[in-house]
């Protein structure tokens, strides 16, 4: 079972991919496919991003230290469906335009945001082996701090580009601030207790 | 619904006629109006390329549940040589958040609206104010066709035929006074069969409005239907308003109200965000909507974006409802 346990966070993983895929060919999308593949890469990336900061604090309320073992590969599933939700905005929405994007990015917050938030993922992807762990030592868990950016972006992105805002960018704003919002009261824990112990001392 | 006097204008009799190829686009609208507007010819034919304006290309138009064919429509009041979009892609690809903010969701949800009877309330600075059965609003006019662009805010857009009538002519009816300068507009408010209006999203009922003289062009028109059919829930029936060189939200769906008012109405998005939507709204390639660009559009059933028009190509016969204003500063 435990064996099994990888394989199956990763099939789940993909699943969503997968059956956009499908979609996709099958001509199942709507009629703007452009746009389903779009919104639907970049919520998947919001969700990737959210289970993945969800680890840390749910190791620490339950105990269960083995979920460690899975945030490395649902991380780079975040940068898969964020590098799908790039390519689809780069390739298929705007066809290589880059006057276009550049403009974009500089001029429209939001997509400056999403640009930011992706950005900020590219290091952590290419930094996510073991080798990369081992070399940079202290600075590593440094360095991936940066996760908390990139989804603070995220989250902006998707309030500042729905024309309402209600609902799901709303509610995906309110769990990433908890989950930091969680570390942050971890933290003052932490000191106020290593506080004690020199008191103590 | 309409009484139905001749045999169903079928979609094949209305296009394909070789007198209007190699011509972009075709208008013919009532000729007073046409030249009170300053726009002249009331024969407007640019030369363009290769045309290919016929529905064949489409998989329109099927009758769908709950749709009547529309009789005695007067073809091609205006008409265009671009591919018209099919009826799947009008009726599935919809923004009407009284039934949900997904594109789908009007689609899926809208059936649930009632929309006979259907009354509409004509009222404010007017001579004859009335509460109107459709039927009754309907009747005395000419039906007419008009295949015009819609070009959504969001930056796609459609190619739309549309059946209705110019609003001047309900307008007309009415004999506003001389204090009527706007005209206001009132969507259906029903929250027991519009699920969307029980959520903030918008300030409801949803409302919009036009300056006299935009309500009084011969462009604008109250439509019926779409396809030679009565038009589906998800697009606004049983009667919407239609401006074609507006963006889409301007031109308000499951019409209930009329209202001629004194001054700028107040209008739903204006009021959940003013610095995104004006009450003009004009189509407008040189004006971004302050978080995405509107110089280029997505034609559905496309997959490279093209440029937007000014006017949504329409500046021709409104241009001159603008003269003299900033655009930027009037957006």
């Amino acid at each position: 079972m435990q064996k099994l346990a990888k394989p199956i966070v990763f099939v789940l993983a993909v699943a969503p991919f997968l059956w956009l895929a499908f979609r996709a060919y099958s001509g199942r999308l709507s009629v703007n496919p452009i746009e389903d593949i779009t919104l639907t890469t970049g919520i998947w990336t919001l969700r990737f991003l959210v289970i993945t900061l969800a680890v840390t604090p749910l190791r620490r309320i339950t105990g269960w230290n083995r979920l460690i073992q899975y945030r490395r590969m649902l991380g780079l599933f975040a940068f898969f469906y964020a590098t799908l939700h790039v390519a689809t905005y780069v390739v298929l929405d705007l066809f290589f335009a880059w006057d276009l994007i550049l403009a974009d990015v500089l001029k429209r917050p939001f997509i400056t945001a999403g640009m930011v938030a992706f950005v900020a993922m590219v290091p952590l992807a290419l930094t996510s082996t073991r080798g990369w762990i081992r070399r940079l030592g202290r600075r590593w868990q440094l360095l991936h701090r940066l996760i908390y950016l990139s989804a603070i972006a995220a989250v902006v992105h998707y309030l500042w580009k729905v024309k309402v805002v209600v609902g799901s960018p709303v509610y995906y704003a309110a769990i990433v601030a908890a989950l930091l919002l969680f570390r942050i009261a971890w933290m003052w824990r932490a000191r106020r207790r290593s506080a004690l112990q020199a008191a103590d001392a | 619904m309409l009484i139905r006097t001749t045999p169903p204008m079928r979609a094949s009799e209305i296009t394909d006629e070789p007198v209007y190829l190699r011509r972009r686009e075709f208008i013919r609208l009532a000729g007073s109006a046409a030249v009170a507007v300053g726009a002249a010819p009331l024969l407007q034919a640019c030369a363009g390329g290769d045309v290919s304006a016929d529905f064949a290309g489409t998989d329109g138009p099927a009758v769908a549940a709950g749709q009547t064919p529309l009789t005695n429509v007067k073809p091609k009041v205006v008409t265009t040589d671009e591919k018209l979009n099919t009826f799947n892609e009008i009726t599935s690809y919809n923004n009407f958040y009284e039934f949900g903010q997904g594109k789908d969701d009007p689609q899926r949800y809208a059936g649930r609206m009632t929309t006979s009877p259907w009354k509409v309330q004509i009222d404010g600075h007017c001579n004859k104010p009335a509460e109107y059965h459709l039927e009754d609003l309907i009747r005395p006019h000419q039906l007419e066709e008009r295949i015009y662009r819609l070009r959504c805010v969001e930056a796609w857009s459609m190619v739309i035929p549309w059946v209705g009538i110019p609003l001047a002519d309900i307008i007309k009816r009415a004999e506003p006074t001389s204090k009527a300068t706007f005209v206001a507009f009132t969507t259906l408010y029903r929250p027991k069969e519009m699920f969307g209006l029980n959520e903030p999203v918008l300030d409801w009922p949803y409302t919009e409005g036009l300056r006299m003289d935009e309500a009084m062009h011969p462009l604008t028109i109250l439509s019926v239907g779409l396809y030679g059919q009565t038009l589906m829930n998800q697009n606004g029936a049983p009667i919407r308003l239609v401006v074609p060189w507006k963006y889409g939200f301007k031109s308000i769906k499951s019409l209930v109200r009329i209202q001629f008012v004194d001054r700028m109405p107040q209008t739903a998005w204006n009021k959940s965000n003013p610095r995104e939507y004006g009450f003009y709204s004009n189509v407008n390639p040189e004006v971004d909507h302050p978080r995405w660009t509107q110089a280029t559009e997505r034609r559905i059933g496309e997959f490279r974006r093209r440029p937007t028009l000014m006017f949504n190509g329409y500046g021709d016969e409104v241009a001159s409802l603008y003269a003299g204003m900033d655009l930027r500063k009037d957006y």
